[in-house]
């Protein structure tokens, strides 16, 4: 929708009404076609696959664990109040939260440190680096941080060495390391994005009129570095809440989180509709957060 | 924007009903001894076949290549790494002409007609099938599948570790008294079956219980147990036990002395180090079967294929690269002697009177799944 550009209408056609229609409908017309593969792409790997899931969240489970288009029914949903789903739901929003709370505070320092490069290419050499993990595959990434945390690991060596900590594999913070790890340049693109573009001189006049650091820092960089803080915290939350193969590789599978528990349905457990239902409240969880999002101003990012 | 919503949920609906049925139940009944009709598309569990670098390695016959020269057809191999990932394919339609189920999930494809029943004239190797092989609950008389391996769930360990002087008991997993000093160094297979299986046999039950009550106490002892073990694992906890992150495992025999092949090289032999036991309680005793699914295009091919492995010398092949026991009694003079006196591969009579096979249960299926989740959470 962006991509029609706003036109003042020239004289001639304000002087003419009719004129003036058949311009917009051109435009609108031409920003129609300008969008199209973006639709297309839109309803092919979103609103289909969407929809399926949907549908497949009212069918039933056969004998075997079929899942069968009949014999609609919302059984799948009304399972989502089971003591087990809040469980698992309640562990699965802490670790997001956390995470996501990890990632802010470290991203932020990270960003704004960035961000304050005077020079162009240290700034974007900066980016390159935070970008270069993105050119192998997460799960191999993962498995990279197995090794160092496993018995030989340099990690535990280091922790042995120290007397601080030991094989910390298998355990739960060797999860929220691999989730920070994951994560964090989904914070710090977005941060760096506000932060970067905050005049500096706003900050300076806050400093002429006798605000402290800490002060300028709280009324105005924070405040105009909102929507990248709104933007990273949700880039960061939603994968977290269904993150899968962290807890699995790196927590050796001891903790069921959302992501776990959807995979069984869909797997050992062939309970088709239930893990349907259970992807559609996360897909509505997300799609709140973003409408959230673009509600409290995030356009200007 | 509303309207362009509803015709693509009406179109995602014609498309979930359309893709659901699959009518292709190919003749198979047509087919002749030994004839090929096409290329055959074969579905099997990772590295479960010898073929190209990994046969020469093992010294053994390449049974594809073998099929295809003998024939005159290529051989395209798809590996699955679970029953339930082939399952779904099976179901969405993909085509394959034979594919490895193990024996739940014979029950579970015969029941939703996911396979097409053998034309007995077309395998007449089916004879060379052990007895005990021929009456098993998942497909009595074989006529929708034929045994392809078969394997027990027990416990590989490293030696020195535990007591394993008069056997091994489930209890050096499931009771901290027995095994304090491998806390944190203990893992067991990430699967609602044979977890819970592992510890409803500690507890003296059979696993294929249907009692709520026993699966409840079962997954209370996983709860319990979970604070000792290192991992839920059921791919790569073989590289966890050489490599020293776990002392004991709960496993598939195979792969564990896969495993310790690969851990030894010309200095070092790994089996000095590392054994397997079924334990004294018991244990689950598992059937893997070739079959022909409904997705088929190839049904004279595929039905040769299993002819073709159900045969002596290559029923021999199998169990000689992947050390798992043939079903195959023909194929046993053909087995390399150390195999078959291996214990970890062939148990002694006793030891099989202590095995039993799962079944599928049906809706209490999910049972154990939301119990196992639980004890996970």
């Amino acid at each position: 929708m962006t991509l029609t550009d706003e036109r003042k209408p020239s004289e001639e056609e304000a002087a003419n009404p009719e004129l003036e229609r058949g311009a917009e409908r051109r435009e609108a017309w031409r920003g129609f076609l300008h969008a199209v593969p973006a639709y297309a792409y839109l309803i092919v790997f979103f609103v289909l696959p969407l929809v399926i899931v949907f549908v497949f969240s009212f069918a039933s489970r056969g004998r075997t664990g079929r899942p069968l288009l009949e014999d609609w029914n919302v059984d799948g949903w009304a399972r989502l109040t089971d003591p087990l789903v809040r469980t698992i739901v309640g562990r699965s929003l802490l670790v997001a939260v956390m995470n996501t709370v990890f990632c802010l505070v470290i991203g932020y320092a990270f960003a704004y440190w960035i961000a304050t490069r005077r020079k162009q290419s240290t700034r974007t050499l900066l980016l390159i680096l935070v970008l270069i993990p993105f050119w192998s595959n997460f799960l191999v990434r993962t498995y990279a941080w197995r090794m160092l945390l496993d018995s030989d690991g340099y990690i535990t060596q280091l922790g042995e060495f120290t007397g601080l900590w030991g094989r910390t594999l298998f355990t739960l913070p060797a999860v929220f390391l691999g989730l920070l790890y994951g994560y964090l340049p989904f914070m710090v693109l977005p941060l760096y994005a506000a932060i970067e573009r905050i005049d500096w001189s706003l900050v300076e006049a806050g400093r002429d009129l006798y605000a402290s650091g800490v002060k300028a820092f709280l009324r105005i960089t924070l405040p105009l570095s909102r929507p990248g803080i709104i933007a990273g915290s949700i880039l960061v939350f939603v994968p977290s809440l269904g993150a899968y193969v962290t807890p699995d590789i790196l927590g050796g599978a001891k903790t069921t989180l959302l992501g776990n528990f959807i995979v069984t349905q869909f797997g050992a457990a062939r309970n088709w509709p239930f893990g349907s239902a259970l992807s559609g409240a996360i897909l509505i969880v997300m799609l709140l957060a973003t409408i959230l999002y673009f509600r409290t101003g995030g356009r200007t990012v | 924007m509303k309207r362009l919503l509803i015709v693509m949920a009406a179109l995602a609906l014609v498309a979930t009903a359309c893709g659901g049925g699959s009518d292709s139940q190919a003749s198979a009944d047509d087919c002749t001894l030994g004839q090929t009709d096409g290329d055959l598309n074969l579905y099997n569990w990772t590295e479960y076949i010898p073929t190209g670098s990994l046969a020469e390695e093992a010294e053994v016959t390449d049974l594809i290549a073998a099929f295809e020269d003998e024939f005159g057809v290529n051989v395209v191999l798809t590996e699955y790494d679970s029953n339930e990932t082939m399952l779904a394919q099976i179901d969405a339609g993909v085509a394959y002409d034979v594919v490895v189920p193990s024996d739940y999930m014979v029950s579970i494809m015969r029941s939703d007609d996911l396979l097409v029943k053998l034309n007995p004239d077309t395998v007449p190797n089916m004879a060379n099938i052990a007895d005990e092989f021929t009456a098993l609950p998942y497909d009595p008389g074989n006529l929708y599948s034929a045994p392809y391996q078969w394997g027990t769930t027990g416990i590989g360990y490293k030696y020195g570790e535990i007591d394993d002087e008069n056997g091994v008991s489930w209890g050096v997993i499931f009771d901290p008294a027995m095994n304090a000093d491998n806390t944190g160094f203990i893992s067991l297979l990430d699967d609602e079956r044979e977890t819970m299986g592992a510890a409803l046999i500690y507890l003296g039950y059979s696993l294929n219980t249907t009692s709520e009550a026993e699966v409840d106490e079962a997954a209370a002892l996983i709860k319990a147990t979970k604070d000792r073990i290192a991992a839920f694992s059921s791919a790569g906890y073989w590289d966890l036990l050489t490599s020293g992150e776990t002392m004991v495992s709960q496993g598939w025999n195979g792969d564990f002395l896969a495993a310790y092949d690969e851990a030894s090289t010309d200095e070092y032999d790994a089996y000095e180090d590392f054994g397997y036991a079924i334990p004294t309680e018991g244990a689950a005793a598992w059937v893997d079967t070739i079959a022909v699914p409904a997705t088929v295009e190839h049904p004279c091919t595929a039905q040769t294929f299993i002819n073709f492995i159900l045969d002596a010398k290559n029923g021999a092949t199998l169990t000689n690269y992947n050390y798992y026991a043939s079903p195959n009694a023909a194929a046993e003079e053909f087995i390399w002697e150390d195999i078959l006196e291996w214990e970890a591969i062939y148990p002694p009579d006793d030891v099989v009177q202590r095995l039993e096979f799962f079944e599928d249960l049906g809706d209490f299926g999910t049972y154990y799944a939301d119990a196992y989740s639980a004890a996970k959470s």
